[in-house]
């Protein structure tokens, strides 16, 4: 391991990460939810009456994001290096997974942690730790 | 209201998400890459997430209604079982394949890149097949 000290951003990272814990304490203090991503869309398929509007209006907060920030900043272009196949897998995953796992980085990482859920460590430790383990074999074992 | 605050809630999150670079799978793929050229940002994203969120649901823990009157509604699972397990570490591999989770793939999309409707689409069919695998056998108890 060699530390990226040119792509660390300490100080971007803390200030993105207060901005992310200000929108879950948002959402948790006025809708009275846990900000899990895979969550708030997942309800989405078994949509039930006075269930759905604040589900699309998170989702449609998150896809609006760039917009917003684009009026004050210039939007950082994302690499993403995947092709077709492997971005058709790693949603297919994803979705199946996160479902199952009942949370995300944001509802199990973010949220569950904040609420010291011994239940989303388990679930944090074990998404990070195959994360990690994926990303080494194809980067370091397959070598793509 | 919470529809607005759902709304609200999701562009801070987003725009979080663009802050701190998590919405960069290259970035997210840079922090899972413990061999190679590290990058630790995501840690001091959770960090800054955790530090607000751990004073949010302390507080939230406290109500039965949110501020604006709704119901307190967090999770009150406690049981560790195979499916939080194993659908974390299927979610960890998918997001070490593509470096994308939901909310980080919503905040592309909003960003008009093709691959993240690729990956959304493919994560909208993940989640599917979970609904369709849940629909079809009867509630069986929680395997611990």
């Amino acid at each position: 391991m060699t530390i990226d000290w040119t792509s660390f951003t300490p100080w971007a990272s803390l200030a993105g990460g207060v901005l992310i814990g200000v929108a879950a304490a948002m959402f948790v203090l006025l809708n009275g939810r846990v900000a899990g991503i895979s969550g708030v869309i997942g309800g989405l398929f078994k949509p039930a009456a006075g269930d759905v509007a604040w589900r699309v209006a998170f989702v449609l907060g998150l896809v609006a994001a760039p917009a917003v920030y684009a009026l004050f900043a210039q939007l950082p272009a994302p690499r993403i290096d995947a092709g077709l196949g492997a971005l058709l897998l790693a949603g297919g995953l994803v979705g199946v997974g996160t479902r199952y796992g009942s949370g995300c980085t944001s509802g199990h990482g973010v949220c569950g942690l904040s609420r010291l859920s011994p239940r989303s460590l388990v679930a944090t430790l074990a998404f990070m730790g195959a994360g990690f383990a994926t990303v080494f074999v194809i980067r370091h074992l397959v070598g793509i | 209201m919470p529809v607005l605050a759902s709304l609200l809630a999701g562009l801070v999150f987003g725009v979080g998400l663009i802050v701190s670079g998590m919405a960069d799978p290259a970035k997210v793929l840079g922090f899972l890459d413990l061999a190679g050229h590290w990058d630790p940002s995501l840690a001091l994203v959770m960090v800054g997430a955790i530090a607000v969120g751990v004073v949010a649901f302390a507080l939230a823990h406290k109500r039965t209604t949110s501020f604006l009157g709704l119901d307190m509604k967090l999770p009150t699972a406690r049981h560790i079982d195979r499916r939080l397990v194993g659908g974390s570490m299927l979610f960890g591999i998918g997001w070490g394949i593509a470096g994308f989770c939901p909310g980080p793939a919503l905040v592309a999309l909003g960003m008009g890149q093709a691959k993240a409707l690729v990956f959304t689409i493919a994560m909208l069919a993940g989640m599917g097949l979970f609904e369709l695998f849940e629909r079809r056998k009867p509630m069986a108890p929680a395997k611990t």
